[in-house]
């Protein structure tokens, strides 16, 4: 397991404004990611416990060792942190052999167990065909497994993935995917793994941690956090596109009902627990959970809205409608098929897909 | 009369033995300036630096000061070796190596901070202690620039003439070097003389500069 609790300023200089990180969080063996956009502090995250960066504050635990701790001025040399660091854009040695990368990496180990670890790493990460090959003539797919095998070479505590599938085709990204899942099972160890993708995340993570601005804006498992984004910023960051600012109106816990009024309309939600009546929310809603129809002179019913269709644009397993009012739909692509003729649209809400934040 | 080849192959022999020494000090710092923060790094920088812009007089003087007959580095020297330091061939060797130090410290440090922070930082990850780190990542990624830097400061100690005159003085057969034999042949109107080592260290530098930037032209990692 590993504890960290982070704090360090980076002085604002001429080309950078300052940053500023301050995070703390547990991660147990499994794979805990850290998802956010570039500048967000992952980088810095993982230099701190790999040790290549000295916070200000706080203190990095690994089991039982203590990694980093401000106030008795402790500081391990990264060499001694026996963590497995996958960086950013590559870091295979270029002088070097597959087979010498790997070695180099179990530098340590006494002569016999050295080879024998390494045929064992090769045969475990397919790379045997590729022993003898230098790193820029292998593939993407083959060096990101060469990476995590030399990163897992030493038995490290802990690993550290620093957008490790960034620039990977699909079939390669599937593949490393399960080769990850078959290291979790494997090693046992706290897996952390920083990433811009959210598929990613819930393809592999047990655990996510969502950073903005050097700081855990939510942390949980990634679908609570999907069902239950902690702020509109955190929403932003899932890609919900439909936010908009409301007002309640009613609440009624005895029917677990509520209405809340958003540009001019009126919508009918379940009972939101924890807000009062006239709360000025964000309303929420993902563009997969709404629903189209055709006006066709009808008066709106309940919950649907009459909105304008501005855009269609094709998504690989859908079709995305943009409506007036920044309303976006996600539809099936047989769904729009049998709509796209209406003239005029009604934008149907859900009440169970309605969130306030 | 054949020409006295002494002097060059005295500048010859000074300007390898020159580089060898400022190849071990100079990596070193450099290395050091390039990975390690302290208090002072500015300072240590710009004092490497001097020996580039100090007129050789002042640089000479100060070689005097410090290992003159009198000085305690001058007595250490001459307690082992039995004679002075000063107004040797070995003394060209101190001059020379004292401007090839700037040139070799300066590029091989834009190259070792440019060419492999990322694989450095892996090296250091897997456990690999510095030293390892500096002879199988560091200086191999590194080497075209280094060794460029390396035949640059080769150049520059083939050239000196100031700092050698000062301090080595312009004994012929002894410690005069191909520039001070220039210098001294010129004084004497000995002309032919001048031309021929005149001509043969521009061609040998002309080759020396040539090959350095061809390596330093090259892409590093190939």
């Amino acid at each position: 397991m590993i504890e960290a609790r982070i704090g360090k300023r980076i002085a604002p200089s001429l080309d950078s404004a300052g940053f500023s990180l301050d995070i703390e969080f547990q991660a147990l063996p499994g794979v805990t990611a850290l998802f956010g956009a570039l500048g967000c502090g992952k980088t810095l995250t993982f230099d701190a416990i790999a040790g290549f960066a000295r916070p200000d504050t706080g203190r990095i635990m690994l089991d039982d060792r203590i990694l980093f701790d401000a106030a008795s001025n402790v500081h391990v040399t990264p060499q001694k942190r026996n963590c497995g660091y996958v960086l950013q854009h590559d870091g295979l040695f270029p002088n070097m052999t597959l087979r010498e990368n790997l070695l180099f990496a179990a530098d340590r180990l006494p002569r016999l167990e050295r080879h024998r670890r390494v045929s064992e790493t090769l045969e475990r990460f397919q790379l045997t065909e590729a022993v003898g090959r230098r790193p820029q003539d292998l593939s993407y797919g083959e060096k990101v497994r060469c990476l995590l095998a030399r990163a897992l070479m030493s038995a490290p505590q802990v690993l550290l993935l620093d957008e490790p599938s960034d620039g990977l085709d699909a079939p390669s990204r599937t593949e490393f995917h399960r080769l990850l899942r078959a290291v979790r099972g494997d090693f046992r160890i706290p897996i952390l793994l920083a990433t811009d993708d959210l598929e990613e995340c819930f393809q592999l993570a047990d655990e996510m941690l969502v950073l903005r601005d050097g700081r855990i804006a939510q942390s949980g498992r990634p679908l609570e956090i999907l069902e239950g984004p902690a702020s509109v910023e955190v929403a932003r960051l899932l890609g919900i596109s439909n936010l908009f600012q409301a007002e309640i109106t009613a609440l009624d816990p005895g029917r677990n009902t509520s209405r809340l009024r958003f540009q001019e309309h009126e919508l009918t939600g379940t009972y939101f627990p924890g807000h009062l009546l006239g709360d000025r929310v964000w309303l929420c809603v993902r563009a997969g959970d709404l629903r189209v129809a055709g006006r066709n002179g009808a008066r709106a019913e309940t919950n649907q809205v009459p909105a304008k269709l501005l855009c269609v644009s094709e998504m690989p397993q859908a079709v995305r409608l943009e409506f007036s009012g920044d309303i976006s739909v996600e539809l099936a692509r047989n769904e729009f098929e049998r709509q796209k003729d209406n003239k005029d649209w009604l934008v149907e809400f859900p009440p169970a897909a309605l969130r306030v934040l | 009369m054949t020409a006295n080849w002494f002097p060059l192959w005295l500048s010859l022999r000074v300007a390898v033995l020159a580089t060898l020494i400022s190849a071990a000090f100079g990596l070193w710092l450099a290395w050091v300036l390039a990975n390690r923060e302290f208090r002072g790094k500015d300072l240590v920088d710009a004092v490497v630096t001097l020996p580039l812009v100090l007129p050789p007089t002042v640089l000479g003087y100060y070689l005097l000061v410090v290992i003159g007959v009198s000085s305690p580095l001058g007595h250490i020297y001459e307690s082992l070796f039995g004679t002075p330091l000063v107004f040797t061939w070995q003394a060209a060797v101190v001059a020379s190596t004292l401007h090839a130090i700037p040139l070799l410290t300066k590029s091989s440090r834009a190259a070792f901070e440019t060419t492999s922070r990322n694989y450095e930082k892996a090296a250091r990850a897997v456990g690999a202690s510095d030293w390892r780190v500096f002879w199988r990542v560091t200086l191999p990624l590194s080497r075209r620039a280094v060794a460029a830097a390396s035949l640059t400061a080769f150049a520059r100690a083939l050239g000196d003439f100031g700092v050698t005159l000062m301090i080595a003085g312009n004994l012929p057969g002894k410690t005069q070097t191909a520039a001070v034999g220039i210098y001294d042949a010129v004084q004497r109107g000995d002309t032919r003389a001048a031309r021929v080592l005149v001509l043969a260290l521009s061609v040998v530098t002309l080759g020396i500069v040539y090959a350095a930037n061809r390596l330093g032209s090259r892409p590093v990692a190939e």
